[in-house]
This record gives structure tokens, C-alpha cells and sequence, in this order.
């Protein structure tokens, strides 16, 4: 259930998002999911890909500064209100999100990336109120 | 005028006896009171004896920062401690201070060194000297504060800082006379422009400055716009504080009060004492002080000698303005910062070797420091807000530990130019 994410540090300069997926393409990596946090001066972007350790030992063998990260991924109806309901249910059960990206792949259903505070309780809650989630080996192979 | 024409006219022969028979009760001095200069001496095979006139100078060990560090924060003194009238200590920030004492007779030489830089300045009685170094640990406030009162000038004790007050008092006192940093009298001179204050409207004459290198273009730029004379004053605490050298009305190097502090240049790398004239590192002996003494204290500074006589009638050996430093110090706003301060710092809060850059700009008047820390992975959090923190950190302890501000960037790691496998740590822009 656990999904290990990418992150990956690049300052605010033009090509640096070039070079990481250049770097992953040449390395036959496959991007599943991104996104990116900035601020004015630095950014950092997560990634989801095909070969999690693969990816970090590509990158850090190019000097970037990369982690994994575990999140974990929501499978939603792709109907108004699902993601309201999912977050409903992780607040009132005191799991706070540290931040979340989503994506939909078709017209039932999206998937959402969520890095909580406390993942195990995260996902304990959300296997409780029956929420569906991504098994990581699904999620890479995107 | 000249303040004590016998010795600042002297001939070279007549200043050689007095700085050797100074020079060998020094040694004396230093060889039974302090156990570690006394090692250092048997160390080469060296007793007292050996030092028979200036000529044999160069024999003597070195005498570094680091030996004061070491010896902190009393041991270096020659005297007891009911013979201490007063301690100050340098603005080095790196844990300790290093710390000088002063007796009675001490305080006295320094009075008469900073009255006759005064006198070089073309400073008199009538002046009205506006005092806005810094009063305190810091040598600058209270050495220039005594060599005024001494020659019988009327002294504005104001300190620094306070720039409203210092142009309010400026005005009212019709000041004639200003002390403080080159950097901070241009900010004067910006504070008087946004205030609609002319440099007519003062009465400014002579402005002396000290503490941080400055440039020729500077000078201009100041006199330009203060309109008075800007003179060049050097010192160290480790030596006395102000008044070690100033400029006289010629304005081509500082004539160095050798009497009490003996200069030499030396190779900064095989510390072989280099010819006349030669561009090196500057050394000071102290031949008259008794608290605390030193003998052969490598400055750091970049400077050459100069032993022709001026044409203001002095034969004080001159040195030129300093060409930089022979470690990696700066100083920036009046303070001095090693990178390696830096580097502590961010070594308290990773545990790895950092990878950083300093850059020191001159922005308008003022010198900024911007600080680029890669990112390695042991700072590397996947958080927008946690990376938030961690540059909020390094700028908050950097300025606790150096009392300076700092505009910290975070940057890629490998981003900061290696050479030859180490990195360049400073760059230094302000053009000094």
C-alpha cells in the first residue's frame, strides 16, 4: 500500500526539470505521476515512476539531491463531491495532509497521492471507511 | 604640527637604539612571565641574551591569534592582575574573543600614539571631534576618545550608530572633526542627502577612518561629499587598538608609531622576513607595552614598507594602505568573519561537510553577505515548509554566531565550483 515517491531538489533555473527527465527517459524509466512545489527561489518535485530505486540511483549517480518518500494513492470515483468525502473522513479521524497531487486516467475513476503525517494511520483510516488504494506495483506500472 | 617631533624626526640610527634597548627588556619580560612564549623560544634555543639589538628580530617565534586564543582569556599578560586597568576585546566572533589588558602606563602610550595620529590628521585643539566608533569592548571608541582629550580637543563621545542624532549633533555642535568607519561615513552621507543636509551646512573638516579596508575611490567619493579630508588610520587590539599608524596631510601611507610597535614584513608562506620595499605580510612587535606584550604578532595584513622620509618632516617609517589578507578573513559592517564560522555553523546542523559559497557584495554603502548552501541530502527534506525552516535556521544561527545578516539561498548540490577537489568558499565583489 505503501508507495515509494521520488523527490527530487532543483532551484528555480530553466532545464532542470529537462535534465531530471531526460536522465529518467535514458534510463527507461517511466513517469507515472508529477508534480511540482516551488517557491521563489527553489522547488521540489515528486515523482512517481516504474523503478523507484532505479530512478534515485540514476539521479544521486548525477549529483542531484533525491529521496524517497513514502505516500500513499487513492483510488476515487471520478464524480463531483469523492474527494471531498475522502478528505472529510482523514480530518475528522485527525490525519493531516502534508500535501497531495491527483490525476485521472479515465472517466470513472482518479487517483490521488497523498503524503500524510502518519502514513500507517492514514491508511488504516482510510481501509476502514472501505476507501480504495493503490497497490504501489499498480501505481508504477502507469 | 608634530606631536613629539623628537621621536616621530628621529634619524634611523637614533629610532634603532631605541627600538633595540626597548626590544631586549621586552624579551626579558615575555621569556619570564609567559611559559608559553618561553617554550616557543626554547623551542629554537633561544634565551634572552640572544636578543642583543633590532637587528636580531627576525630570530624571535611568531606570535599568532591563535596563541591568544589558547592562552584566553589572561594568559598572555605580563603583569598581575592589580596592575590591569582595563581590559577590551577584538570583535572576532569565533567562541572566544581574543582579549588584551592595559596598565596604567599602557593606557598613557596609547593616548600619546592616537594624539599624534591626530596631529597627522592635521587634528588641534580648537577641533570639535565627533566620536562615532563604537564605545566599548572594542578598541575604536575609547582609543580615539583619549588621544583626543589628551590633545585637548573637545571630544562628542556619541559612539556608533544613531545616525539621526549623529547629523542632528553634526549640525548643532558644528563637529569638525569625524571618527568612525569609511563605509559608515558614506552612510552619513546618504543620511544627510535624504535629510536635505549640504555638506556646506557642516562645518566638517577632517574625517578619520579606520577599522575596514577601504579604497582610493572611496576617499574621493567621501571627501566629494562631505567635503572634508579623509585619512586613513590603522590598528589592531592585538597591538594596542587605534593609533598603531595614521596618514599625515600627504595622504601617502601611514606613518607607523614605531617607537612602540616595530614593523617587519615577512613571506606569508615561507615567513622569511622579505626585502625592503616588497609587498608581504605585516608583523608588529611591541616594544613598550607592559600588560600584555607581544612579540612578532603576524597581522595578517597585506601591506609594504616605505622608509623614505615624508614630506610632512617625518622619518616614522610609513606603510600603505593594506592590498588584503593573507588568510581568508573578512571584514564586513566592522566585523570579522572566517569562513570558517561559516562552516561550524552549518557543521553543528549536519554532522557532514557542507558545501557553501559566501559572496560579499558592496550594495550602495553597505557590504551584504549572501550565503549559497547546497542542498545535500542530509538537508534534503521532501517539504516545502521543512527546507522553509532550514534556511530560517542557518540565517537565524549564522547571525546569532556572527552578528551579521545573511541572505541564505539554497542551491543544488555540485552547483558551488569545486577546484581541484576543494571549494572556493568566498567571493569577495566589493572591490577593495
Amino acid at each position: 500500500m505503501i508507495i515509494k515517491q521520488l523527490s527530487v531538489f532543483l532551484e528555480n533555473k530553466s532545464g532542470r526539470l529537462n535534465e531530471v527527465s531526460q536522465l529518467l527517459g535514458d534510463a527507461g524509466i517511466n513517469l507515472s505521476a508529477l508534480s511540482v512545489a516551488d517557491t521563489s527561489e527553489f522547488g521540489i518535485l515528486r515523482l512517481i515512476v516504474s523503478e523507484p530505486d532505479k530512478a534515485y540511483q540514476v539521479l544521486k549517480a548525477a549529483d542531484f539531491s533525491v529521496k524517497l518518500t513514502d505516500v500513499v494513492c487513492l483510488n476515487s470515483p471520478n464524480v463531483p463531491g469523492a474527494l471531498a468525502k475522502a478528505l472529510n473522513i482523514l480530518s475528522s479521524e485527525e490525519v493531516f495532509i502534508e500535501y497531495l497531487y491527483a490525476f485521472s486516467m479515465d472517466k470513472q475513476s482518479a487517483n490521488i497521492v497523498l503524503k500524510p503525517d502518519d502514513i500507517q494511520k492514514c491508511i488504516q483510516v482510510l481501509q476502514k471507511h472501505q476507501l480504495e488504494l493503490v497497490k504501489a506495483s499498480d501505481l508504477y506500472k502507469i | 604640527m608634530i606631536w613629539n617631533e623628537k621621536i616621530e624626526c628621529a634619524s634611523r640610527d637614533e629610532m634603532k637604539a631605541l627600538q633595540s634597548e626597548r626590544l631586549i627588556d621586552t624579551v626579558q619580560r615575555i621569556y619570564h612571565n609567559i611559559p608559553s612564549y618561553r617554550k616557543k623560544m626554547q623551542e629554537v634555543g633561544l634565551v634572552p641574551g640572544d636578543i642583543k639589538s633590532i637587528d636580531d628580530l627576525s630570530k624571535l617565534p611568531f606570535t599568532t591569534k591563535q596563541d591568544l586564543r589558547d592562552n584566553y582569556p589572561f594568559g598572555m599578560f605580563t603583569v598581575p592582575m592589580s596592575e590591569i586597568v582595563r581590559v577590551h576585546a577584538s570583535s572576532g566572533t569565533t567562541g572566544k574573543p581574543t582579549v588584551v589588558g592595559y596598565t596604567r602606563k599602557d593606557l598613557n602610550t596609547w593616548a600619546e600614539v592616537v594624539t599624534r595620529t591626530l596631529c597627522m590628521a592635521g587634528v588641534h585643539r580648537n577641533d570639535m571631534v565627533q566620536i562615532a566608533y563604537g564605545y566599548g569592548l572594542f578598541t575604536g571608541g575609547l582609543g580615539m576618545h583619549y588621544g583626543c582629550e589628551n590633545l585637548g580637543a573637545s571630544v562628542i563621545p556619541i559612539s556608533g550608530g544613531n545616525t539621526q542624532k549623529q547629523l542632528q549633533l553634526m549640525q548643532d555642535f558644528g563637529t569638525s572633526v569625524i571618527a568612525c568607519t569609511p563605509s559608515y561615513s558614506l552612510f552619513l552621507a546618504e543620511a544627510m542627502e535624504e535629510a536635505g543636509i549640504k555638506k556646506e551646512d557642516l562645518n566638517l573638516r577632517v574625517g578619520i577612518f579606520g577599522a575596514e579596508p577601504w579604497t582610493e575611490e572611496m576617499r574621493r567619493e567621501i571627501e566629494s561629499k562631505l567635503g572634508l579630508k579623509a585619512i586613513d588610520i590603522y590598528g589592531l587590539s592585538e597591538v594596542i587598538g587605534p593609533g598603531v599608524s595614521c596618514e599625515c596631510e600627504h595622504q601617502r601611507g601611514m606613518h607607523i608609531n614605531e617607537d612602540h610597535f616595530v614593523p617587519e614584513i615577512i613571506h606569508p608562506e615561507t615567513l622569511e622576513p622579505m626585502p625592503d620595499g616588497e609587498v608581504g605580510e605585516l608583523v608588529f612587535t611591541t616594544v613598550t607595552k607592559e600588560g600584555i606584550p607581544i612579540i612578532r604578532y603576524r597581522t595578517r595584513d597585506l601591506t609594504r614598507l616605505i622608509y623614505e622620509p615624508c614630506a610632512c618632516g617625518r622619518t616614522l617609517v610609513r606603510m600603505e594602505k593594506c592590498k588584503g589578507r593573507s588568510d581568508d578573513m573578512l571584514i564586513i559592517r566592522g566585523v570579522n568573519v572566517f569562513p570558517s564560522q561559516i562552516e561550524s555553523v552549518l557543521l553543528d546542523m549536519s554532522e557532514t561537510e557542507p558545501h557553501y559559497l559566501l559572496i560579499v557584495e558592496r550594495e550602495g554603502n553597505l557590504d551584504s553577505l549572501k550565503l549559497m548552501v547546497e542542498v545535500q541530502e542530509q538537508f534534503f527534506s521532501d517539504e516545502v515548509k521543512q527546507l522553509e525552516v532550514l534556511r530560517k535556521k542557518i540565517t537565524h544561527n549564522i547571525q546569532s554566531t556572527l552578528g551579521i545578516s545573511v541572505n541564505v539561498k539554497l542551491v543544488e548540490p555540485k552547483t558551488i565550483e569545486r577546484t581541484a577537489g576543494k571549494a572556493k568558499r568566498v567571493i569577495d565583489n566589493r572591490k577593495l
